[in-house]
């Protein structure tokens, strides 16, 4: 990973999302630039997998294509895997990683 | 060359039509074939191809990698082979002709064409900032009837194909 450690801030606690017990709650589906996949078809593969609109799948794939990588999805680790997987179903580079 | 047009898919009611010549027909053929081939005898996950199409979900993980794909890889695989047996299967028998694609095929094609893509892109050594044009010209003027001038046309090819595709269905 490019050397991109995420800023240390004091953690703050914010109680909306006391839904999902902390140990489930800290895994992220990353995804990773490749020079092969076409820019429309990995805002495609986004909205289709996550149902995110346009505009936050495009956001998404500019991240992929100009930072290297950019967080799709974050939760339990069993889910981060689910995606991982349907996300390698689609050709993309997905990798799961604590956040 | 490998192909010298491109078809390009159109929507047409609920189904996304394009028409063939023969040498498309040939080429998609054969790249789908090669996949499956990749994915069924060929498996080995040594071949960088199969380390792309399989990518290490815990890339410094190991245990984590190969307990993984302990539960995902054979979906993974029969969803890949069932995809590029959806373009066979839609394919005309022997001549070129029509391709008709419901939404379902549609999206196995394009799921299909990206995996030859990723497939080639490796063998090709395709890179961030590959100018594909340069490229050819650069593979023509060493030797225009090697096989990494039909590959590379084969490449662009697929892509021009899948983005007309994938257009055909954002449309």
């Amino acid at each position: 990973m490019g050397g991109m450690a995420a800023p240390q801030v004091a953690p703050v606690e914010t109680p909306d999302t006391d839904e999902v017990p902390v140990e489930d709650r800290q895994w992220v589906t990353i995804v990773w630039d490749d020079p092969v996949n076409l820019m429309t078809y990995v805002t495609w593969v986004f909205q289709k997998l996550f149902g995110y609109s346009r505009e936050k799948a495009e956001k998404l794939m500019l991240d992929v294509h100009h930072k290297g990588r950019a967080v799709v999805s974050s939760g339990a680790r069993e889910r981060m895997e689910h995606d991982a997987s349907q996300l390698h179903a689609y050709g993309l580079w997905a990798t799961v990683d604590r956040s | 060359m490998g192909v010298d047009a491109v078809s390009m898919f159109r929507r047409q009611g609920g189904c996304y039509v394009a028409t063939f010549a023969v040498d498309e027909v040939r080429v998609l053929r054969k790249v789908a074939t090669e996949v499956v081939g990749l994915l069924t005898d060929g498996f080995d996950h040594t071949d960088p191809v199969v380390g792309r199409l399989f990518p290490d979900a815990y890339p410094d993980d190991p245990a984590g990698t190969a307990e993984f794909r302990r539960y995902t890889e054979g979906d993974l695989k029969t969803a890949k082979i069932d995809q590029a047996g959806a373009v066979l299967a839609a394919l005309p028998e022997s001549a070129g002709g029509e391709v008709r694609l419901d939404a379902e095929a549609a999206e196995a094609w394009l799921r299909a064409l990206n995996d030859a893509r990723l497939a080639m892109g490796v063998r090709l050594e395709i890179r961030d900032g590959t100018d594909l044009g340069e490229e050819l010209d650069d593979a023509v003027a060493d030797d225009p009837t090697s096989s990494r001038v039909f590959q590379l046309s084969v490449y662009a090819y697929l892509g021009y194909l899948q983005e007309s595709l994938l257009n055909a269905m954002i449309d």
